[in-house]
């Protein structure tokens, strides 16, 4: 068993899905129980081969790479097929391989117009390959191709199943990923030149990895995309301000993906704009991309940058979870708000990344996860409420307690979270970023930090505000006269529990036992913020 | 002048050329069938019309073995006293044009039938300028690279008119043939200079040549005489400013020949600048190097911003294509710190280019078939009633966007690649200015793909409509050419991994 999934766990798990969508191509499109149970198929068993992997997985030894797979892929620029699961990686994959089963049960009986359920479940499928590949991807090149792969499906779940600025949200979506991605492929490019072999024990370890790297000397280039080998060079060779306008690239890249503040404007039109299947998928994995994108490659492969980088992410961090706030206190629409909650959440883990301690890292992770059930849970419901009320107008709704309880009830379950609530999942990703900001890693400001760590917790209230606001407008009081009697609006169905039970459930077993993920991330951030002296 | 002429002949006596026939099996077969085409058709066998295309493909694919062979065999061949040279980078263009100009056949063969076309001399035409393309991609000397120049060209201007009784169409062969002659005249008083003081044809003994006078006498002549030849091929790829010609000829002339010309024709250019600055000028980087950064910036950036306005969708593709063609020259301007990489990346984007530009057309063509338009929004709602051919054409579009897994992700990053390997200035800034176009380009590419995925039809007509053999079998090139060479990059890389200056005789 382990040595079947050493050499095709992480590979099966990534191209099932694929796999699917390539079948659905060939099934007519009339059969949609056909179609249905393959996308289901397809996605539960990259999930098993997933669950394999998670019991397989030797946690002791979770910072390092796991079930390697190494093949030539692309010779002439020394680009090569590297996959590997680390404590890093294994939460946001199991993240990923847990959302993307539920939300196609939920598609159920929810396709969106105008329907089509082939291509839809087709888009989800390749979307699903790609995210988990961006997860797993161990090299420069191969990561950017899973990162970008994602592009195209998520602008057709925008642009031919949204909602009605949907050509607008689904081009200014597309083209914001990509100004930020063509930077970021320059400065892979460039850190393909110019990394140069380390000296001392990050030598041995370099050397360590075998192949072309046995016999390297100090100071030899590197010409490698190898994340793994570029984190062990740690930028060596390369002069600080040169690192540090690489470093520019890869913030482009990953600070629009996450959104963060000032590039975060494209998200409350894609979020608002998506079918609920996409902005579940877009809020529980595809921001992760990002906050990933900085904790595996930026901040590891270039430790000098990233020092010299994070006091303006975590300001800009901050001011994300600033003005994602009031941007909420300002929404009149419930989906548009839970948006915006988004830029906030995501400005929390960017504080705790950019604290550069292992500490504050393990947060970013965690709330990567928190966020992405949270989040991708509130839109299921959000977009269960437009269904039956035909609106998200915050000021028409009320008393859903009244109409439909049992929706109400989840929907309160994830407002308390959302605001971090103890004893929810939410709670854990928010507190410890905003601690971590207490004591940044060492050299950077501390001042500054701190400052920000008081400017965060203002935010919590900020938070708390906005989300209680929301609850009370929609599920207190009676329901208004407009959809009083209406037979329309009916309780959770069994799609939407079976979508919505273990999303609810992981929200309160990680608010219990936190150190599910804490203990398996832990390792891994360890060995990262160790490289930035953190 | 004879003088000099006969340096390089030092013994009187002529020795014939020993012929190596493997090495020119492919040009040799091309003839051949091409000459065999003009003979069906002038002893006016009426009956052999239906046979023209078949004739014309067996043709294309007949060349193509020879190719085979010669990249199993593998040894470089220099034929000619170096002027004719056979290596691996030549075999891979060869090949490239001859499976090129076999689906611009495949194009060609219901669209001539059914217009009121000739139908036979189409073909001759289009085979005499694969000849032409063959030779350039070999040539290694001034006069040879003249004449395949104007052997692949000539052919061209009476193909762009070939829709005689439309307007468009005979201004569009008009153009394209003034401005061409006007580049020919240009570009051979660039090379008349060129051999004035480079005292050779050969390329590598210009090269020689060029570097020896350096800063001395002659220094000016040699500077214009440069940006004289490459102005001539600056039209002939069609770079901004030279580019005007592009549109209005690509609009105007047969959807088919449009291909042939956005993708072989312009390959052709792209090669004879290679053979010409690879081979020749770069020993005078100085020169060069900012005359191809200003063609890179104009082209790429004047091309993508004017492609944005475009509602004609073969317009668009002609901005595109300049924009394109800016991407490709950009390499050029790192030719001294990394000429390998910078040549590699060139050849790569032409291979992939050509893919999925002729799949583009091989779409837009079978579209027509039903909108008789060629306006973008004609396209509306394709998704709903030709699904198939939607998401091929989004295939195709995304790969020209350069988003992976399409074969275009690959070329743009090769010339990334090889603009931050040469390590200076320039390549960063030209690294960046792209950047920065790719974007600009992925929204009218996504603007298209948006109007056949999300729009209506226009005039509610949802009939599909019957797509001929040979246009699938295009598309199905095309689009297996396209995602292979995007998710296996390497297939391409392995065979192209060729220095330029091959062992036979250092440059």
């Amino acid at each position: 068993m382990k040595s079947f999934l050493n050499d095709w766990g992480l590979i099966l798990t990534i191209f099932l899905p694929l796999a699917g969508a390539l079948v659905m191509l060939v099934i007519p499109k009339e059969s949609e129980g056909g179609i249905k149970t393959l996308a289901l198929v397809a996605s539960v068993a990259s999930a098993v081969m997933g669950v394999l992997l998670l019991f397989n997985f030797d946690y002791d030894t979770a910072q390092d790479l796991q079930f390697v797979v190494d093949k030539s892929w692309i010779d002439l620029i020394n680009s090569r097929f590297i996959l590997g699961l680390d404590g890093l990686s294994l939460p946001l994959m199991a993240l990923t391989l847990f959302i993307v089963p539920l939300v196609i049960v939920y598609s159920w009986k929810h396709i969106p117009d105008p329907g089509n359920p082939k291509a839809f479940f087709a888009l989800m499928l390749v979307l699903e390959t790609a995210m988990i590949g961006s997860f797993l991807a161990q090299d420069l090149i191969l990561f950017f191709v899973f990162f970008e792969v994602t592009l195209l499906p998520m602008y057709f779940l925008i642009g031919v199943w949204g909602g009605e600025q949907r050509r607008y949200a689904s081009i200014k979506f597309f083209l914001y990923t990509l100004f930020g991605s063509a930077f970021m492929i320059v400065s892979f490019v460039a850190l393909y030149f110019l990394a140069k072999a380390p000296s001392g024990a990050a030598l041995e370890q370099l050397r360590a990895l075998g192949g072309q790297y046995a016999d390297m000397q100090a100071g030899d280039t590197l010409n490698t995309f190898s994340i793994q080998a570029l984190t062990f060079s740690g930028a060596a060779g390369i002069a600080k301000t040169t690192a540090i306008v690489i470093f520019g690239g890869m913030f482009l890249g990953f600070g629009i993906k996450v959104p963060m503040f000032p590039f975060h404007t494209w998200l409350p039109d894609a979020h608002t704009q998506a079918p609920t299947q996409g902005s579940v998928i877009l809020a529980a994995v595809l921001l992760k991309l990002g906050t990933y994108g900085f904790i595996r490659i930026a901040i590891p492969v270039l430790p000098v940058a990233a020092r010299a980088w994070a006091p303006l992410i975590g300001i800009l961090a901050v001011i994300g979870i600033i003005y994602g706030a009031l941007g909420c206190l300002a929404q009149t629409d419930m989906k548009r708000l839970i948006a915006f909650s988004s830029v906030a959440h995501m400005g929390y883990t960017m504080l705790g990344i950019s604290t550069l301690t292992a500490f504050g890292m393990n947060a970013a992770v965690f709330g990567m996860v928190a966020h992405g059930l949270i989040t991708g849970l509130l839109f299921f419901i959000a977009g269960s409420v437009k269904e039956r009320y035909h609106t998200l107008d915050i000021k028409r709704l009320g008393g859903l307690l009244i109409s439909a309880p049992k929706m109400g009830w989840i929907l309160g379950l994830a407002t308390m979270a959302s605001l971090g609530l103890p004893g929810l999942a939410g709670f854990w990703g928010e507190f410890p970023a905003i601690l971590s900001a207490y004591e940044p890693a060492v050299g950077l400001n501390v001042a500054l930090f701190r400052t920000l760590m008081v400017l965060a917790a203002v935010g919590t209230v900020l938070a708390a505000g906005y989300l209680l606001w929301l609850y009370q407008r929609t599920a207190f009081g009676t329901p208004s006269e407009e959809f009083a009697d209406d037979p329309n609006i009916t309780d959770v169905n069994v799609f939407e529990w079976i979508a919505w039970t273990p999303i609810v459930i992981a929200i309160v077993v990680f608010g219990f036992f936190p150190g599910l993920i804490f203990d398996v991330a832990g390792p891994a951030v360890d060995v990262i913020a160790r490289t930035v002296g953190g | 002048m004879f003088a000099t002429l006969a340096q390089f002949a030092p013994d009187a006596a002529y020795v014939a050329p020993t012929i190596d026939w493997h090495a020119l099996a492919p040009e040799i077969i091309v003839s051949v069938g091409g000459l065999l085409l003009i003979l069906l058709d002038s002893i006016k066998l009426e009956r052999a019309k239906p046979f023209m295309p078949a004739l014309a493909s067996l043709t294309l694919l007949a060349a193509l073995i020879p190719v085979i062979t010669l990249a199993v065999d593998g040894s470089a061949r220099s034929l000619f006293d170096g002027t004719y040279v056979v290596d691996s980078m030549s075999l891979v263009l060869k090949a490239l044009f001859l499976v090129s100009a076999y689906v611009v056949v495949l194009l060609s063969t219901n669209y001539v039938a059914e217009g009121d076309y000739w139908e036979s001399e189409y073909y001759s035409l289009m085979v005499v300028a694969v000849i032409g393309m063959l030779v350039m991609a070999s040539a290694r000397d001034l006069l040879m690279i003249f004449v395949a120049l104007e052997l692949l060209s000539i052919p061209a201007y009476m193909l762009a008119a070939w829709r005689k009784g439309d307007e468009k169409s005979n201004e569009a062969g008009m153009k394209y043939y003034l401005m061409g002659v006007f580049a020919s005249a240009v570009l051979l008083y660039g090379m008349s200079l060129i051999y004035g003081v480079g005292r050779s044809t050969r390329l590598d003994i210009v090269a020689e040549n060029l570097t020896r006078i350096g800063d001395g006498r002659g220094a000016p002549i040699v500077t214009v005489a440069m940006i004289f030849v490459i102005i001539g091929f600056a039209f002939k790829v069609s770079a901004v400013p030279f580019h005007t010609w592009a549109p209005d000829t690509y609009e105007g002339a047969p959807t088919p020949v449009t291909a042939f010309l956005a993708v072989a024709s312009k390959t052709a250019g792209f090669v004879a600048l290679i053979q010409i600055v690879f081979f020749c000028f770069y020993t005078r980087p100085d020169i060069v190097q900012p005359v191809f950064a200003v063609l890179a910036i104009l082209s790429m950036t004047v091309g993508n911003l004017i492609a944005l306005r475009q509602t004609n969708i073969v317009r668009m593709l002609a901005y595109s294509g300049i924009a394109q063609a800016g991407f490709m020259l950009a390499p050029f301007a790192v030719i001294e710190t990394n000429r390998d990489q910078a040549l590699r990346s060139i050849v790569i984007y032409l291979v992939i280019y050509a893919a999925m530009n002729l799949g583009a057309f091989a779409v837009i063509i079978a579209i027509a078939r039903k909108t008789r338009s060629a306006e973008i929004t004609s396209l509306g709602g394709l998704f709903t009633y030709m699904p198939g051919l939607t998401v091929a054409m989004t295939v195709f579009l995304a790969s020209l966007a350069g988003i992976p897994p399409m074969g275009g992700w690959y070329a743009k990053f090769g010339i990334w690649q090889a603009l931050v390997g040469g390590d200076t200035g320039l390549g960063y800034a030209l690294a960046l200015i792209m950047a920065v176009n790719t974007v600009i380009a992925a929204y009218y590419y996504l603007n298209v793909s948006k109007t056949m995925w999300f729009d209506d039809a226009p005039d509610g007509d949802v009939t599909p409509v019957k797509v001929p053999f040979g246009l699938i079998g295009a598309m199905g090139i095309a689009i297996v050419a396209t995602i292979v060479f995007g998710i296996l990059p390497g297939l391409l890389t392995d065979i192209s991994s060729f220095a330029p200056v091959p062992a036979a005789f250092g440059g």
